[in-house]
């Protein structure tokens, strides 16, 4: 693999996701083999928005793998407050990096960046659009519990503003597995994404409960349900509320259900399913250095 | 139609949209970039008699070749039309509208979020589906409303 941009998981194959995957349990098995691999390197961080996972684990993925980053540091004092495009932006910061990785609140705005750009751009997450590098450390957590084989997922919550649903529903069309999607009327699938997963001929079903369904599931993907997205905060409490799991809910699931949460989580996954072996959400947050690392080792070129 | 029934006068060098989908006449004007200020002489017929639609719309632009890309556009919102290319008051080249494969410029995207409709240097962008466009940029899929999305910015 040696694409330019990593914008959207649709663009990735299953033979490139499988590249990074392979590469992260390289850099997982011996980190040290990868420690001077990028010395020098700079990754030119550019968020817009708050971050702390993401933006945490690729300054520890650069360093580890020798290297360093810039960082443009928050809005409020930066450039941007002084009305400076985006375009802009990432023109001059691409003078300061190897790399970009861009975190921006709209839609399409990394492929917009990623045409005003000679170094490799990595999308961090633009708007409900995408959030392929997200997408990779789900896949690896899968890879790693569960397998793709007769893959079962469930994935549930805010689908229709939930970039990490979408680009992971768009990834999963490249292997062999079924995805059922539990959500309110109101936060169902968008229609763009939908779309997609039918001209992939994907499997997938979409329910409003998550009873009916759990028993068959090998993985339950869970998404936060945010209290912005309805009218007041009664509506809000009364339909979060259908969408949280605790170990009582899971006494229908499979004993090797795997339990995963992009994070941070708010409270619909009660604490004490913490300390179940159903619980992956923390080990994919780790996971998402590693699976970093190999992916900026393959952008910058490191198979050469 | 006869003479005496035209409405429309003949132009005598220019472009000749016909067949227009009844209503879509200034659609398509604002697609071509038509407006009161661009200058050209333009004749008008809306929702006139047509043995093939039972009405039409029916556009005449004086002094202006339309090339094939601008008015493959038309196909979004006119899919019957047709251009005759005009000279010396005689049809000196006829085509049908064909489907584009992607639009660029002249549609903006209804997503507010989309970073094409803020203050950035650069054009919106569609790909072309069999039953609408999307946005190339944030995804949007655009079916019903597509000539709501005309920007006459």
């Amino acid at each position: 693999m040696r694409h330019d941009h990593i914008i959207s998981a649709k663009q990735l194959s299953r033979a490139d996701i499988e590249a990074v995957l392979d590469r992260a349990a390289e850099v997982a098995a011996d980190p040290d083999a990868f420690a001077d691999r990028h010395e020098n390197a700079l990754l030119g961080l550019c968020f817009f928005e708050p971050s702390t996972r993401t933006k945490m684990s690729f300054t520890a993925a650069a360093k580890r793998l020798g290297g360093d980053v810039v960082d443009m540091g928050t809005v409020e004092s930066s450039s941007v407050k002084k009305g400076e495009s985006l375009a802009d932006t990432v023109r001059v910061v691409e003078g300061y990096a190897d790399a970009l990785v861009l975190r921006h609140p709209s839609e399409g705005s990394a492929q917009m960046a990623s045409e005003f750009v000679d170094v490799p751009l990595i999308n961090a997450g633009d708007g409900a659009g995408q959030h392929p590098t997200q997408t990779l450390l789900d896949l690896y957590t899968i890879r790693e519990s569960a397998g793709f084989d007769d893959l079962t997922i469930g994935i549930m919550g805010d689908l229709k503003y939930g970039r990490t649903v979408h680009s992971l529903a768009h990834a999963l069309t490249n292997f062999d597995a079924d995805q059922h999607f539990i959500s309110p009327e109101s936060l169902q699938l968008p229609r763009s994404v939908r779309y997609d997963l039918h001209e992939e001929g994907a499997s997938i079903r979409e329910h409003t409960e998550l009873d009916p369904v759990l028993p068959e599931l090998d993985v339950l993907y869970v998404t936060r349900i945010q209290a912005e997205r309805f009218p007041d905060e009664s509506e809000y409490r009364a339909i979060a509320g259908e969408y949280q799991i605790d170990t009582t809910t899971l006494e229908a699931a499979r004993d090797d259900l795997t339990v995963m949460h992009p994070l941070p989580r708010v409270d619909e996954i009660a604490h004490e399913i913490d300390d179940t072996d159903y619980a992956h959400y923390f080990q994919q947050a780790h996971n998402g250095v590693p699976v970093r690392m190999a992916l900026l080792d393959l952008v910058l070129g490191g198979e050469q | 139609m006869s003479d005496r029934e035209l409405r429309v006068s003949k132009i005598r060098n220019g472009t000749v949209v016909d067949h227009i989908t009844a209503g879509q006449a200034l659609n398509v004007l604002a697609i071509l970039g038509i407006d009161a200020d661009s200058g050209e002489t333009v004749s008008v017929g809306m929702r006139v008699p047509s043995d093939r639609l039972g009405s039409k719309d029916i556009v005449k632009v004086e002094g202006r070749e339309l090339s094939q890309d601008e008015v493959d556009v038309l196909s979004l919102i006119a899919p019957a039309a047709t251009i005759n290319i005009v000279q010396e008051f005689d049809v000196v080249k006829k085509h049908r509208v064909e489907r584009p494969e992607e639009v660029v410029g002249v549609l903006s995207c209804p997503n507010r979020h989309c970073i094409t409709t803020e203050d950035e240097p650069v054009e919106s962008r569609f790909d072309v589906l069999d039953d609408g466009i999307r946005c190339t940029y944030c995804d949007t899929i655009v079916r019903d409303s597509i000539a709501e999305q005309i920007d006459v910015a």
